[in-house]
Formats: C-alpha cells, sequence, structure tokens
C-alpha cells in the first residue's frame, strides 16, 4: 500500500496535468489545461457538457491520448497508455455512460476486468462485502439488462471500489440517486478520501460541489477559467465562472387544469421476465394544462408503467386501464397512439430515442411523419427543414441536420429528442428522466419549453428520479415504489422529507414496502 | 510501439480507400502466389486483371457473370442492413433456376409457341416466386418458433440443391439425352434476348441494373426503407417508433429470395438454355462478399459483382492459360474479403506509432497490493 508514502510526501500532488491539449478535428476538446488534485482531496471539475471534462477525464484514464502535455503521478512523469495502466497505478473511473455487457450478470460483469485466477462466487462475495461496507444495495446475480440507470451505476461504482483505488474519478454521479442516496454517497465518498484516495468529481451541480468538494477547477470552452475554494464560494459565483453568465431564471404561470387527458385505471401488469417488476393496481391522472411527475427510485415500475403508457408494451390486461381522452388505448401501438396526440421521450436517447447511425434529419422520421409524401416517399428537403428549425428552436449545438445522432453530447441529443416531440404540439407528454446528464443551461431551457408546453394546454408527465426538477415544475407529484403508485398529491404541499419517504413506499394506508433506493 | 486510436467520427476517406487498399494488397498476395508456384507474375496477374477487360466479347463476359452476383447481392444488402443474417441467397438461386428453367422446359415440351419478349416477363415472374417462396420458409421458421435464419437459410441451400439433382436425375432428365443429368435443351423462344446481337449478354443484365437503382432509391429515399434499417441496429428504436419486426422480417426476405431466384431464372433460361445441376458456380455464397465489399450499398454492389466477376473469369482463365489450379479465385475472394473487413477497422480506428516505450519505463507506480 501506498499509504507511508503518500503521508510522508504531502507537498507532491497526487496527480499534476500540464497544458494538455486535445483536438477532435476542428474541435479542441481540452486548450491547454492544468490540474493539480492532492492526496485524500475531493476536488470538483465544473463546466457545462460540451467544456471538455468528459474529455480531460478519459485523458487521465487513458482512453483518449492528448496531442500535448505532461502528467505526473506522485511526482513522477507518465504517459498513460490505456485504461489499464491507469488501474494498474491506482486511477479508477465511474463513466457518465456504462460500460457494462447487459447479457451478463453483476458478478460476471464486474469479473471480467479482475484477475483470471479469481472464482465467480470470490467475486460475488467481494462485491456483497464491498456493497455492504459503503452501504450500497447490489445483488451480484442479476442480469445488468434488468438493472434500471441507477441500478447500472451502483455496479459501476462497486467495480472502482473493488480495486482499492488511490484516485477516483466520478462523472456526475448523483444524476439517479434518491436526495437521501445521495447524502449516503457523499459520506461514502468523504470517509473514502479520509483513507488517503483522491476523487475527482466531475459535475455541474453547484450545491453538491459545495457540500462535498475541497477544490473545484472550472473549464468553459476547454479551458481552465478558474480554479477556487467551493466552501467559500457561493452558487451564483460558481454558476458565473461555469457559463459566463447569470443562470437562466425559469417563469412559472399558475396551472389552469382543463379536462381529463391521460387516464390510468387501476392498471394491473405482471411482470414479463424475473427482475422485471410487477405493477400493482396503479392509478393516475393527467389533465390538460397541468404538470404531473412521477418521483422515485428506478428500478422500481417506471419501466414498465412508460412501456405500458407508450405502447412499447401493449397487453391485453391494460386495454380498458389507460384511455386517452376517454379512448381506451391499452392495445394500441406506439402509431397509433402517436397519431391521436400521445407523445414519449424516452430515458435512452442512444438506441431508443434515436438511432445512433443515422443523422439528425432521419431521426425526426421515428415519431414525425410530415415529410413522408405519397409511396412512402421521403421528401429530403422538407425533412432537412424540419430538422433545421428545431436545432434552432432549441438551440441544439451541432453543425447541421446531416450529422449522425451519435456525434452530439448526451445533453444536446436530448434537447434534439424533446423538442421533436414538443414541436409536433401533442395533446399528452410524457417525459422520462428529461434532464439526466444535460448541463445547467440546457436543463434551464427544456423545462421551461415543458412548462411553455403545459401553459399551451398539453397534459405533461414527468418520470424522474431527480426531486429538484419535479418540486421545480411539477404541479402534482405522485411516487413510485415496488410497482406500486402513491396517491397523488399537490407539490406544494409536499416536503421532500415526505416524498423521501413514500419512495419507500411507505405512503399514508399504503403498503409497509421495504425501501431499495436508500438501504439502511 | 504501435496502437489503435478511436477517432472521434467515422473517415470518410477510409470507407472508399478500404476496398482499394484490399484490392491492392490481392493483387500483392496474387504475384507472391504466381512467383511461389514458378509462375511468371505479370503474365499470371495480366490474366486476371487485364483480359477480363480486354475487347468486347471479354467485356459482355463479365457482365453477364456480373447479372445474378449483382441480383443476389441488392437483397443480402436489404437483409443485412436490417439485421437478417441469410446467407442462403444459393439456395433461392436454385429453387429460382428451377421455377423459371421449369417454365421453360414446360412450353418447350408442350410446344407453346411464345415470342421472346412475351416469354421474358414470365420466367421473372417464375423466378421470383420460387425464390420468394424458398425464402419464406425462413422467414416462417423465424417468425414462428424463433428459428436462427442463419442455420435454416444455410440448411436450406443443400435441400435445394438435392432436390434439383433429383429433378435432373429423375422427372426433368431429357428422355433422349444420353442418360445425362439435365433437361432437354429450351426451345430458342423461351431464351432471354440478347443485349447485343452476337454477344451472350442478355436483357437480364438490364433488369440487374434496373433493380440496383430501385433499391438504392428503396434504402435512402423512402420511408418504408427507413424503417426496415431502424430495426438493426436499434430494435428498442423501432419498437418506440413502432416500427414492426415482423414486417422488415418478411419484408426482406421475400425481396432478396425474390431477387436470388430471378437470377437463377435468368441463369437457367439466359446462357445455359437448360437446366443442369451445375446451374450455379456458387453465386449465391459469392454475393455474400460482393455485398460486404459493395458496402451494403446498392451502387456499391454493382461494382463489387464486376470486380468479383473479373476473379471468376480470371480463375477460369488461369486454368487455360497459365495452367493454375480452379480454387485460385476463392483464394483471392478470401484474400480480397478478409483484407478489406481488415482495412475497415481504420475507418473508426486511426494508427499512433510511438510514445509506448517511453511510458512503460516512467510507470513504476504499480501498487504493491
Amino acid at each position: 500500500m501506498l499509504e507511508a508514502q503518500d503521508g510522508a510526501t504531502v507537498s507532491v500532488p497526487r496527480l499534476e496535468l500540464r497544458h494538455i491539449t486535445k483536438r477532435f478535428g476542428p474541435v479542441v476538446a481540452n486548450d491547454d489545461v492544468a490540474l493539480t488534485v492532492e492526496p485524500a482531496q475531493i476536488h470538483a471539475v465544473l463546466g457545462e457538457n460540451g467544456a471538455g471534462k468528459s474529455t480531460l477525464m478519459k485523458i487521465i484514464y487513458g482512453a483518449v491520448h492528448p496531442d500535448a502535455g505532461e502528467i505526473s503521478w506522485n511526482g513522477q512523469p507518465v504517459e498513460i497508455d490505456s485504461p489499464h495502466q491507469a488501474r494498474a497505478l491506482g486511477i479508477a473511473m465511474v463513466f457518465q455512460h456504462f460500460s457494462l455487457f447487459e447479457t451478463l450478470t453483476v458478478a460476471e460483469n464486474i469479473w471480467l476486468g479482475l484477475s483470471r485466477k479469481l472464482t465467480l462466487q470470490s467475486v460475488a462475495d467481494r462485491i456483497v462485502a464491498k456493497a455492504q461496507e459503503y452501504g450500497l444495495d447490489l445483488d451480484p446475480a442479476r442480469t445488468v439488462h434488468t438493472l434500471s440507470v441507477g441500478e447500472r451505476q451502483r455496479v459501476e461504482i462497486v467495480r472502482a471500489l473493488l480495486g482499492d483505488p488511490r484516485l477516483l474519478i466520478l462523472d456526475e454521479p448523483t444524476s439517479v440517486l434518491t436526495p437521501q442516496a445521495v447524502e449516503k454517497l457523499f459520506v461514502t465518498l468523504r470517509q473514502l478520501a479520509t483513507t488517503g484516495c483522491s476523487i475527482l468529481y466531475i459535475s455541474h451541480k453547484l450545491d453538491e460541489i459545495r457540500s462535498l468538494c475541497h477544490q473545484c477547477t472550472v473549464l468553459r470552452a476547454g479551458k481552465v477559467v478558474g480554479v477556487c475554494d467551493p466552501t467559500v464560494e457561493t452558487t451564483a459565483s460558481l454558476s458565473r465562472l461555469m457559463i459566463g453568465a447569470d443562470p437562466p431564471r425559469l417563469v412559472r404561470h399558475a396551472p389552469r387544469p382543463g379536462a381529463l387527458a391521460l387516464q390510468v385505471l387501476r392498471l394491473t401488469l405482471p411482470r414479463t421476465d424475473r427482475f422485471g417488476v410487477a405493477l400493482d393496481d396503479v392509478s393516475l391522472e393527467v389533465h390538460e394544462g397541468e404538470v404531473v411527475g412521477i418521483a422515485g427510485v428506478s428500478g422500481n415500475g417506471q419501466q414498465e408503467l412508460l412501456a405500458a403508457l407508450s405502447g412499447e408494451d401493449p397487453r391485453p390486461e391494460a386495454k380498458q386501464a389507460i384511455r386517452l381522452l376517454g379512448t381506451p388505448i391499452g392495445r394500441m401501438g406506439t402509431g397509433a397512439r402517436r397519431r391521436m396526440g400521445l407523445h414519449f421521450v424516452p430515458e435512452e436517447r442512444l438506441g431508443r430515442g434515436a438511432v445512433p447511425g443515422l443523422s439528425l434529419a432521419q431521426n425526426l422520421l421515428l415519431t414525425r411523419r410530415e415529410a413522408v409524401r405519397g409511396l412512402g416517399w421521403i421528401d429530403g428537403r422538407r425533412l432537412l427543414a424540419q430538422a433545421r428549425a428545431i436545432i434552432g428552436r432549441f438551440r441544439v449545438a451541432t453543425p447541421g441536420p446531416r450529422m449522425a445522432a451519435r456525434s452530439l453530447s448526451g445533453g444536446n441529443l436530448q434537447k434534439y429528442i424533446v423538442g421533436r416531440e414538443i414541436d409536433a404540439v401533442p395533446r399528452v407528454l410524457i417525459v422520462a428522466q428529461p434532464t439526466w446528464g444535460v448541463d445547467v443551461g440546457a436543463t434551464a431551457q427544456i423545462r421551461s419549453e415543458l412548462l411553455a408546453l403545459r401553459d399551451a394546454g398539453c397534459a405533461v408527465l414527468v418520470v424522474s428520479e431527480d426531486l429538484d426538477e419535479l418540486f421545480e415544475i411539477t404541479d402534482r407529484l405522485y411516487v413510485m415504489a415496488r410497482g406500486k403508485l402513491s396517491p397523488g398529491v399537490p407539490t406544494s404541499a409536499a416536503s421532500v422529507e415526505q416524498i423521501g419517504e413514500w419512495m419507500s413506499g411507505l405512503w399514508g394506508a399504503g403498503p409497509a414496502a421495504v425501501s431499495t433506493g436508500a438501504p439502511a | 510501439m504501435i496502437r489503435l486510436e478511436a477517432r472521434a467520427a467515422p473517415s470518410r476517406l477510409m470507407i472508399l480507400l478500404s476496398p482499394l487498399i484490399a484490392l491492392a494488397v490481392t493483387v500483392v498476395v496474387a504475384a507472391i502466389l504466381f512467383t511461389a508456384l514458378g509462375k511468371d507474375p505479370v503474365r499470371g496477374l495480366s490474366v486476371f486483371l487485364f483480359e477480363p477487360f480486354h475487347g468486347m466479347r471479354a467485356v459482355t463476359e463479365l457482365g453477364l457473370k456480373a447479372t445474378p452476383l449483382i441480383l443476389c447481392s441488392l437483397g443480402l444488402a436489404l437483409c443485412y442492413r436490417s439485421n437478417i443474417w441469410n446467407i442462403g441467397a444459393e439456395g433461392q438461386f436454385l429453387m429460382g433456376a428451377i421455377g423459371g428453367g421449369g417454365l421453360a422446359m414446360w412450353v418447350t415440351m408442350h410446344g407453346v409457341v411464345v415470342s421472346q419478349w412475351g416469354f421474358f416477363p414470365f420466367v421473372i415472374v417464375a423466378g421470383a416466386l420460387t425464390g420468394a417462396a424458398w425464402a419464406a420458409v425462413v422467414a416462417l421458421l423465424k417468425d414462428w418458433a424463433h428459428a436462427n435464419e442463419i442455420l435454416v437459410s444455410l440448411m436450406l441451400v443443400y435441400v435445394a440443391n438435392l432436390f434439383l439433382s433429383w429433378l435432373m436425375f429423375g422427372p426433368w432428365k431429357d428422355p433422349k439425352g444420353w442418360n445425362f443429368p439435365q433437361t432437354v435443351s429450351f426451345a430458342p423462344e423461351t431464351t432471354i434476348p440478347r443485349l447485343i446481337p452476337g454477344m451472350r449478354l442478355h436483357w437480364g443484365f438490364g433488369v440487374a441494373l434496373l433493380a440496383a437503382a430501385l433499391m438504392w432509391i428503396f434504402l435512402f429515399r423512402t420511408f418504408r426503407g427507413l424503417q426496415l434499417q431502424v430495426g438493426g441496429p436499434a430494435p428498442a428504436a423501432a419498437r418506440y417508433a413502432g416500427f414492426s419486426a415482423r414486417g422488415a422480417l418478411w419484408t426482406t426476405l421475400l425481396t432478396s429470395g425474390g431477387l436470388a431466384g430471378v437470377a437463377g431464372a435468368f441463369e437457367a433460361v439466359g446462357p445455359m438454355g437448360q437446366l443442369t445441376p451445375h446451374v450455379s458456380t456458387g453465386y449465391g455464397f459469392t454475393a455474400i462478399i460482393v455485398a460486404f465489399v459493395g458496402r451494403l450499398n446498392p451502387l456499391g454492389c454493382v461494382v463489387a459483382s464486376f470486380l468479383l466477376s473479373m476473379f471468376v473469369i480470371g480463375g477460369e482463365l488461369a486454368q487455360s492459360r497459365v495452367r493454375m489450379p480452379a480454387a485460385l479465385t476463392g483464394v483471392f475472394q478470401g484474400v480480397l474479403l478478409i483484407s478489406m473487413l481488415a482495412f475497415d477497422t481504420f475507418i473508426q480506428y486511426r494508427l499512433r506509432v510511438g510514445g509506448g516505450a517511453r511510458a512503460a519505463q516512467a510507470a513504476p507506480g504499480e501498487p504493491a497490493a
């Protein structure tokens, strides 16, 4: 172990980057970047999406090679050629986009990155031990494709911790956690830091950085624009550093709910696979002109409910239970529901909301038919114009509508997908995790667009794990836990504590279900 | 140290260059092979690279060989873009040959008088129907029983082959054919009209080019074509959009089976003028290589079909001119495909040289525990 060495050489930084520059074609992702991380320090890297945070972290992790610059590890110059070498040095990383094989179990996924001498059972035991040590709930025998985004992140964190790292890089780790789980993660991270492990914490959530981190490096457009102590900064001053301007304000009018638009009446759906969640007597109402939120830790039936609502899972049991403007739609496909005015933005952007290899313009055709002429002929000019209009209206940062969907950053693609559905003028819009991994500017924009849609009379249903978001934009709230849905409550009458409790399945006369999100 | 580094965006240059580099590698391998076998490499290469283009007759023969390859590879490109792995175009080709050839035989034997142009559409329809029917078996088994289409389509090749042999040795054998396993020679009225007088190249070539143009339009200009191509790379997106996976399965298999069947019918009724057990020289399998060398693009398939027919004709010439074994064609086709797939790596990655050795020395910080 290196503790002794660390203790003796406090003046030597754990990691030091100097003059790091990285270009991708015409784009300069990192421009003469310097970064110093001390041992046992929790160091924030703050910046908007596309500011170059992820590229910088991939350089440290050896996944990307810089065009220029030097890296020192414990005072010695190194060139980190591969993630393998980075791990050998003691650098671990939890990516924002997970690298897990969907068909393998949790234990098998983690086993892949470990020594071949270990048996699967011993790896599973170590996972359980490590997860318990840090209060994370994880079943090593589950197959990854059955896990929610939040659960997959837990796998990645435990995988990183198993290597006993000296530097842990976390890329936007709290996006999908409950407030309680975020607090627990912070306890874990502080605990980890006291053992001498340095932590690089990438985020754009200013409150988190102020409460957790010791030092903060701010990136804007690939350049370092400031290094500060976040504990003495204000949220506003950090925000100004990050985006170079004051954060946009959300304008919110009083809701004027109209007719019942989307109704779910005692929907009960058995689970379709071993690790799925059965929906148990779910009832829900969304009126025109209101934003309704569903809170809850992912993996509690949200995926199943959304698939039933969108039409991706039209089962006979749902036939009478789902009504759109009074019409039973439970057996209709997604196309038929969309023609009736029900649009849906799924949680997964690449691969579900958009086809990675197709252009932005072509991706319009997944849900929009305006450019399709007789005999199925695609009016290319109309399609490009339509895509250009959405790119302009929703300020999507991209060279143009011919760019492949996979070339966009997560936040930009989300703006485009949300824009595609809002632009269709839906009667009912269902959005899953609208701002997951989206930067501050884009988040405010997406939220204000959703509110504008509500004010125009659309019924909006938002399924999110981000409680701040739900409190900011919804008029009424439900909570989902273990396949059941709580009664609705006006957001103005709800408190974070109450909703956090409900997330464990403990509402009013409701069942005393066991918590999944924040185990004791 | 040499290493691969991911590119930020796929290289457009390499998409075009990769097949050309692969061709260059194949030529170099061919030259080495000729030299190793004690042949003059310049003479050997000229048989492959120049003689197939030397003179009108040679070029039209190239087109004749390319015709079935174009038709088969178009259907396969459609399948592969939709993530349907039909590798049984050979079987669908043979069934098409039985359909088209059987019709021509029936017309010949019953003395039904037809004109060449009047009969031509019937050849197309007969080939398309039998080929599509054969592919429908694959679609049906996949749809009903989730049977793997790769295995089923491949196995059906052998069934089709044996069925053809049974017909040739049994009920369809020419009674006056000295017991050879072949049908009667078809009446001249049933053969496909020639494209150029005096040459064997027929109007089937025109049909193949038309099919390529239509396939290009279908894939890249129509909504249905786009729908098919979503299900392959992004099945969740297809479900989200409401595009039918079953629809894609049936459309692609029936289309590719039909196209391979038309190719088979053309081969039987066109240059051969009778049906034999050897109606195909592996066109359906070669077409798989064609589809990939042509980048699953209909126009690319046309170019690749000519390239691969060059190897087929070159191989035949090499046997007679420089006494090389017939297996040479297969070797060159394989080298071409393997090297193209290898160089395709550089579409997504770039090669980086150096830097590794220094880093290895400067990385002593391996934790002891």
